[in-house]
């Protein structure tokens, strides 16, 4: 039978006959939504096509009403489960929703800013990579060349901390840019969706100027942190308030629905730092995490790559049968960096004879980088600084706050 | 009333909670808590989402015309799923086992593969803001012609505890749904056929009991007037009376509709400010208003106080659409003057806006938004007047009388549950799913086999306690000994103020084994449960409460009763058994089985007359 999507049919089935539209096919089942909204299931051969009426007229697409007094933002989107709806390829959620479709269905935005919207690409966060991240970093700062007076990142959450990270160290921005998400799809009525993007909006007209997370403070509806792109982690998989700073307390937080902006002391303010755009990145990079009894082989796979982060245990150590791996690694050009596996504290590797190993091996201590952000600095110092020395000090400076424990580094 | 001349049709809607031991879509476990033990809180928007089709849900939209934070009371038994900050896990099977078990008692087709959907409901009852459900079976049939449509399983909502505050405990308990077709023609119909699926689904032994763990929706039409849903009605014996109140709510509405158009009754829609009129006003409500407004229902003078349903007037219809927008209520001419509105201010009042003698006039005081929101809903619904009856959902109030909720929802409520896979429903399982006997089968069973009588087989077969007294019998107490422990001791018991839920079903069964085998008396029963629901276990129970008292020992007492009367028993003869008795029995209550006294005494009386 040729049933396409949106068909009205007519099941019959246990005896009675049933309307609805066909939806998809799961195996030699069609999918049929009744009248009554239920989908159900039955053996397609129990479905016949029937006449298409004149179909019901959509609602006409609400125009987006901007008011030209208000400053104008960019929501550029990147997909996620902020954007999501249904995909009856495959059942689950996908991304589709367009930044337009964002302001359509949050009319509060509309009250905040006026907003110019672009969508370089649709896609879940794990689809995210580097050349991404370097065309969102361009499309950001195109979008504050043109006068965009604070910037939105709609973005899926699972990897929201790397883009965000990467575009901290991209790029010098004058602007808020904002970071967000939501952890509960955009087709609930408990989306956290409409918050997250209501309370981003106040940030991106704030007195903000870096790079940040802006998502739930906590499991109610009552406030959002902004979080440093380069001091946060994604630290539940599925709860609202996943996002926490480490190591730090947030740079701000908005009170909703009231929408007030509070920032911290040391919160990058707008207009002090120059636009600059620094793209260049060297994406073949890895990070690993040590575990007890990893064979070295696996470091030596790393063989070939420009840079490596490892994230090792305590103070930042791995085995002593890996040192010969790493020494040989560093040996033939790989920049290997130190980061711990704990939560918060820095790297120290002058404290355990491990660590004296792995500084002769040629490691480099990352201090209280977190090893994700680590890896993207990396890249970017990478493609931004040739000479050993060179990279050495840079990944040792604090360039966007990625080293919160300066004053006790034990370099 | 003459059901059939004026065309009643009404259906039903049934849910039943399911006694399974987690919830329907996560492993917390199906307790109902005390909301005095919450231990955790937490507060949420709702916002409507479209359905997938790209419809907003019709009924969705009224709910959130006000936009409202919820509060969210939570417990040590519950879990990140009832607060919708985790995705849900597989449907429990044990859920599913069920309502298919239901659906083969119906004689039911199962669809291969059930699909889950998420059902919209904004008003705070749920977290997501949404129910899931899902169909399980279609067309089935019932006693007294009637046919089941469907059956679907769903997840419970939260329990209000009052306005926007909510308890999680119920949400996610695993619900069947079960809809009948329109085919019920009278209110006692309605009732009977209440009753039987009731009794079809405690046959199961697999359901929740007690208050609130069942609940019918009634859907009732008739010519000329229009489907209604009515919501939540948790009293069977209040099933008809609801229906009659509909019936005559819709009656009222369709002679108020023709009497509209003989007067050529007019609502033109406009509103006007009056709050100048009330500024010396004794009104408690109009005093501490920033606004009144006020409209004009041309014709409409003496319909609006019209009484529709015990207690319920035109102009309350019109106050519930009203209310959706925050405001308390609102006061009409046919009413006035009262709540300290004088007849001088209703004057005013009418001559400001012009209003005739037919006609009523209609205020409302709150804030301006609220009042222009109120007055919108007023003129709505004062404009369906004209058409009879509105399809509603509406709510059943104390007595049998409704008001209305929100309109009927839609199909656009409906999307897909994302983080479900569907559950295929094997030929294989279908088949292998047995079919309990039906209560009232059971009933019969009771008293031909065991020879219970008929109103004690019935009380036992509906009782919660039914599996108690299956496991008794069959560990070999006397089924009649065994159903009236059951029945009237524990009732006794619970009468006495002690808590039967103590005891466990091993020490009932102990005990009840205990008299069967002589060691102790029937009597005791009561002295020694009590004990036993005090904590002391059943042997100590027996032997400090009724230690029992051997035949011999008996037959000592007796003997020395009996000879300290010797000459009375001569005297009396056979008739000095009954007060000899007594005194035996004085001795010896509970210790010992009367029969066997009688039995002891009349040897012993035997052997003197």
């Amino acid at each position: 039978m040729n049933l396409n999507n949106s068909d009205p049919v007519t099941v019959e089935f246990a005896g009675i006959e049933m309307d609805g539209i066909f939806i998809n096919r799961s195996g030699e089942h069609a999918i049929v939504k009744l009248s009554s909204g239920y989908n159900i299931c039955v053996p397609e051969s129990l479905c016949s096509p029937k006449e298409k009426t004149a179909s019901a007229e959509k609602p006409a697409v609400i125009p987006l009403n901007q008011d030209a007094s208000l400053p104008l933002l960019s929501i550029i989107s990147t997909g996620g489960t902020i954007a999501s709806t249904v995909d009856y390829r495959t059942g689950a959620v996908s991304s589709k929703f367009t930044a337009e479709d964002i302001l359509r269905s949050i009319p509060e935005l509309a009250g905040i800013a006026r907003y110019h919207t672009l969508q370089p690409f649709q896609v879940l966060s794990e689809n995210m990579n580097p050349a991404m991240w370097q065309e969102l970093t361009r499309n950001i700062h195109d979008e504050i060349l043109k006068g965009a007076q604070g910037i939105i990142v709609t973005h899926g959450t699972d990897t929201m901390l790397y883009s965000a990270a990467a575009v901290s160290f991209m790029l010098s921005t004058p602007v808020p840019i904002i970071f967000v998400g939501a952890q509960r799809s955009a087709d609930r009525p408990s989306s956290d969706n409409a918050m997250n993007a209501i309370c981003s909006a106040k940030a991106a007209v704030s007195d903000l100027g870096e790079v940040v997370i802006c998502m739930h403070a906590n499991e109610s509806d009552t406030k959002c942190a902004l979080h440093r792109a380069t001091r946060v982690r994604k630290n539940h998989t599925s709860r609202r308030d996943a996002f926490q700073s480490i190591g730090r307390e947030p740079v701000g937080s908005i009170e909703y629905p009231e929408g007030t902006v509070v920032l911290a002391k040391d919160a990058v303010l707008r207009g002090t730092k120059e636009l600059r755009l620094s793209d260049n990145l060297v994406s073949n990079c890895g990070l690993l995490q040590y575990y007890p009894g990893m064979n070295p082989a696996v470091i030596d796979a790393f063989k070939g790559y420009k840079g490596l982060v490892i994230a090792g245990t305590g103070l930042g150590h791995v085995g002593t049968d890996c040192i010969e791996s790493i020494t040989r690694l560093t040996a033939s050009g790989t920049t290997v960096i130190m980061t711990s596996q704990c939560q918060a504290g820095s790297v120290c590797d002058r404290v355990y004879e491990t660590g004296r190993d792995l500084l002769d091996a040629g490691v480099i201590e990352g201090g209280s980088m977190l090893p994700e952000v680590a890896l993207v600095k990396l890249m970017w110092v990478l493609g931004n600084a040739t000479r050993k020395e060179d990279i050495r000090r840079l990944m040792q400076t604090n360039l966007k706050g990625e080293l919160e424990y300066d004053l006790w580094r034990c370099a | 009333m003459d059901y059939a001349a004026i065309g009643l049709k009404a259906g039903l809607e049934i849910h039943q909670q399911l006694n399974t031991t987690e919830k329907l879509f996560c492993h917390s476990p199906t307790v109902v808590r005390d909301s005095a033990e919450h231990n955790g809180e937490i507060s949420r928007y709702l916002r409507i989402a479209t359905s997938e089709m790209g419809d907003v849900d019709r009924a969705a939209k009224e709910e959130l015309m006000n936009q409202r934070l919820f509060t969210y009371y939570t417990y040590d038994s519950t879990g990140l799923v009832e607060i919708d900050e985790e995705p849900p896990a597989p449907l429990n099977p044990d859920a599913l086992d069920v309502v298919l078990t239901i659906a083969k008692m119906f004689d039911m087709t199962p669809l291969p593969e059930i699909h889950t959907m998420r059902k919209m409901i904004v008003d705070g009852s749920a977290t997501s803001g949404f129910q899931r459900t899902a169909l399980v079976a279609l067309n089935g049939s019932i006693e007294h012609s009637c046919r089941v449509e469907t059956i679907a399983v769903e997840e419970e909502a939260c329990q209000r505890i009052e306005d926007t505050i909510f308890s999680v405990d119920r949400l996610g308990i695993p619900l069947i749904e079960i809809t009948t077709s329109p085919c019920m023609k009278t209110p006692d119909e309605v009732h009977d056929v209440a009753q039987y699926i009731g009794m079809t689904l405690r046959s199961t032994g697999r359901v929740k009991r007690g208050i609130g763990t069942i609940r019918q929706d009634v859907n009732v039409s008739i010519r000329d007037g229009a489907r209604v849903e009515i919501k939540g009605v948790q009293e069977l014996d209040l099933i008809a009376e609801v229906v009659r109140r509909e019936v005559q709510r819709q009656l009222s509405l369709l002679a108020i509709k023709d009497e509209l158009v003989a007067r050529n009754a007019i609502v033109n829609g406009e509103v006007y400010d009056v709050t100048a009129v009330f500024s010396q006003t004794q009104s408690q409500v109009l005093k501490k208003a920033r606004v009144i407004l006020g409209t004009v229902l041309h014709g409409f003078n003496g319909l609006v106080g019209l009484e529709i349903q015990p207690d319920r007037r035109l102009g309350s219809e019109m106050s519930d659409y009203a209310k959706k927008c925050g405001v308390g209520g609102l006061f009409h001419t046919d009413e006035l003057p009262a709540y300290g509105v004088t007849e001088a201010e209703v004057h005013v009042l009418k001559e400001t806006l012009g209003a005739g003698p037919n006609d009523a006039v209609i205020i409302v005081a709150a804030t301006e938004q609220k009042c222009r929101c109120a007055m919108q809903m007023i003129i709505r619904r004062a404009k369906m007047a004209f058409e009879g009856v509105p399809e509603e959902t509406r709510k059943m109030l104390e007595g049998g009388s409704t008001a209305y909720m929100r309109p009927l929802p839609g199909a656009a409520r409906m999307y897909p549950e994302t983080d479900i896979l569907p559950v295929p429903v094997t030929k294989e399982y279908w088949e292998s799913i047995a079919m309990p006997e039906l209560l009232s089968v059971k009933a019969e069973r009771f008293v031909s086999e065991y020879g219970l009588d008929a109103g004690m087989a019935r009380q036992m077969a509906f009782s919660e306690k039914l599996p108690l007294f299956e496991r008794a019998v069959a560990e070999g107490v006397r089924p009649v000994f065994a159903a009236r422990t059951i029945l009237a001791s524990l009732k006794e018991l619970s009468r006495a103020g002690i808590s039967s839920e103590t005891l466990s079903d091993d020490a009932i069964i102990a005990v009840m084994k205990t008299v069967e085998a002589g060691n102790a008396a029937k009597e005791a029963v009561l002295d020694i449960l009590t004990a036993c629901a005090k904590g002391m276990s059943v042997s100590d129970a027996v032997s400090r409460v009724a230690p029992a008292f051997s035949r011999e020992e008996l037959q000592d007492l007796v003997h020395d009763i009996v000879s300290d009367r010797v000459d009375f028993i001569r005297t009396r003869g056979k008739a000095a058994l009954g007060p000899v008795m007594g005194l035996v029995m004085k001795e010896v209550r509970g210790r010992i089985d009367g029969k066997v006294v009688s039995e002891v005494l009349d040897e012993e009386l035997g052997r003197i007359i």
